[in-house]
């Protein structure tokens, strides 16, 4: 069965985010960029249905500048089999990309869709939802266990006080959680062979898609800063301190 | 303007997060109805009824609305919620679940995990891990919003009268079926809610240890956490992750056990009202934001917690 792969470049997660001093946004000229963690894991988790014979093909696809292409060369050499990139400057809100994927999903028709269940830039966690919904299929979110049997996947899922178990009707959508699994690296081979897999690239327009945010960023400002209070000396100084000065206890 | 909150609960229960959403409906302003969607739910929409300022409470009691599946609750939220100018959601993973759909079929944007009402139609939220927040302005007709329970002070579960009608609208997808679940028994408070927290990171050295900390945790009423890096390790299992990844916690009191405080961690916690910190690396960042900072070694610090704690509660 064929596997759609979403990934989306973001800041590296090791980059201290700067808020620009004008407020309108986050400083991202010469920061370090990298492919989003969570896709990271939603391309380790296509190749390893690949290896297990589950997955016949895995395409990988990202939305973005021209060097989000980088992101998917990095998921070509991870072992993705080709790429499509859907090029645009603009600012891409997640019910523009859910669309965008649609149109994509409609071509391509994939069995199993894979994404990140959020990008840590804007860390919306919507994406993959309305894919889900734009596309009639069900969703299993913050995966931490996927198991194809026939037409259907079983999804174990990480929610608010422990697992819970779906089982999805193919296609279906998956958006991953942090312990699905551990991404490999790319070895320096598969990075070069990653250069010869095929890339498509596309606009917004071809895919029928007009690009239109709804929601405005009207200010960014940094967090409000926590002040480091005092040291004590021993467990005996604190517990008097959280119940005679703090008051906690 | 009229706001449709959609209820959390456990088919038995209203959970305290609808308490909170129903404040940042209260600071939007209108006329506040709540859907309880479940299965043998009834209680539950007794309860909703009784809560601060709500106008109404909808329930549709049906087995495909039982497991909360995002599918079918999707479908059966777009639908109710359409004559609405705004629907919110606690942003817990059922809300983060459904809510998207939700959007998407109504063609609309979703402003997640809010921590601030500016106006009607303007929001403040964090983006990099709660490292920037941005201030936010929709212009679709509904507002679809999940909010972060912990930013918003409860309004009171008791002393109001709603009245309480039942849907009769059944929406099942079709797309997905429940399983199983394996949810943690704990007696102890809801991590998420709880007034005491007391967390341990990847100085636990292992998930043995964690017993020390529940032993503090049991004589103060407490909940227990972990940091990313405690998960990551495998001494304790993911739902008790505190951090941007985990659970977003803001209790009265939140208690650092060998959390080294890396930004992942912080963004999870950082809004406690007083924050302590043990830990016997001096330079830790956790100090930063530590009211009270204790440099020991845990193994130490922690039992004489206990017995320290023992003579004064």
């Amino acid at each position: 069965m064929k596997v759609l792969v979403a990934v989306k470049r973001v800041i590296d997660y090791n980059v201290k985010v700067r808020v620009k001093p004008d407020n309108t946004g986050v400083d991202l000229a010469n920061v370090k960029m990298a492919m989003n963690p969570f896709c990271e894991i939603a391309v380790e988790e296509a190749v390893r249905l690949k290896e297990k014979g589950v997955a016949s093909e895995i395409v990988v696809v990202s939305i973005g500048p021209k060097a989000a292409q980088e992101q998917i060369r990095t998921a070509l050499a991870l072992g993705a089999d080709r790429g499509i990139h859907i090029e645009t400057d603009e600012e891409v809100q997640s019910l523009e990309a859910a669309k965008l994927l649609k149109s994509v999903v409609e071509k391509e028709e994939p069995k199993l869709v894979i994404l990140g269940k959020q990008s840590i830039d804007s860390d919306n966690n919507q994406t993959g939802q309305m894919l889900a919904a734009l596309t009639g299929m069900g969703q299993g979110t913050f995966a931490s266990e996927v198991v194809v049997e026939g037409d259907k996947v079983n999804v174990t899922r990480e929610v608010d006080g422990g697992l819970m178990t779906v089982a999805l009707n193919l296609p279906a959508v998956v958006t991953t959680d942090l312990r699905l699994n551990e991404p490999r690296y790319a070895s320096l081979p598969n990075i070069m062979k990653a250069k010869k897999k095929p890339l498509d690239n596309m606009s917004p327009a071809d895919l029928g898609v007009e690009l239109a945010p709804r929601l405005s960023t009207l200010k960014v400002e940094a967090p409000a800063s926590r002040q480091a209070g005092v040291k004590v000396a021993d467990v005996a100084e604190l517990v008097d301190k959280l119940k005679n000065e703090a008051k906690v206890i | 303007m009229s706001i449709l909150v959609i209820a959390e609960h456990d088919n038995s229960e209203l959970k305290q997060a609808t308490l909170n959403v129903l404040a940042a409906a209260k600071a939007i302003g209108g006329d506040i109805d709540v859907l309880v969607a479940g299965e043998n739910c009834g209680a539950v929409g007794e309860a909703a009824a009784k809560a601060e300022g709500v106008n109404k409470v909808l329930v549709a009691d049906n087995a495909v609305y039982g497991h909360f599946l995002g599918e079918n609750l999707g479908e059966l939220v777009a639908e109710v919620g359409k004559g609405y100018s705004h629907i919110l959601a606690a942003a817990g993973t059922v809300g983060k679940d459904f809510m998207p759909r939700v959007a998407a079929l109504l063609d609309v944007a979703q402003v997640s995990d809010i921590m601030r009402v500016e106006s009607e139609d303007t929001f403040v939220r964090p983006i990099y891990a709660g490292n920037a927040i941005a201030t936010v302005k929709s212009t679709d007709s509904i507002k679809v919003i999940t909010v972060r329970p912990t930013a918003f002070d409860p309004v009171a579960g008791e002393g109001g009268s709603a009245t309480v009608e039942t849907l009769d609208i059944v929406k099942d997808a079709g797309l997905s079926q429940f399983v199983n679940e394996e949810l943690a028994k704990s007696d102890r408070p809801d991590l998420a809610s709880a007034g005491i927290v007391v967390s341990g990171g990847r100085g636990m050295q292992n998930g043995e240890n964690f017993k020390m900390l529940e032993q503090v945790a049991d004589l103060m009423g407490a909940a227990v956490g972990a940091s990313r890096a405690a998960v990551d390790a495998g001494f304790v299992p993911n739902d008790m992750q505190v951090g941007q990844t985990g659970k977003i916690v803001a209790p009265q009191l939140y208690i650092a056990v060998g959390i080294s405080g890396a930004i992942q961690h912080l963004a999870g916690m950082s809004d406690s009202k007083v924050i302590v910190a043990i830990n016997k690396d001096e330079e830790a960042p956790i100090f930063q934001v530590a009211d009270y900072g204790l440099v020991a070694d845990l193994f130490e610090a922690v039992p004489q917690l206990e017995e320290e704690l023992k003579k004064v509660l």
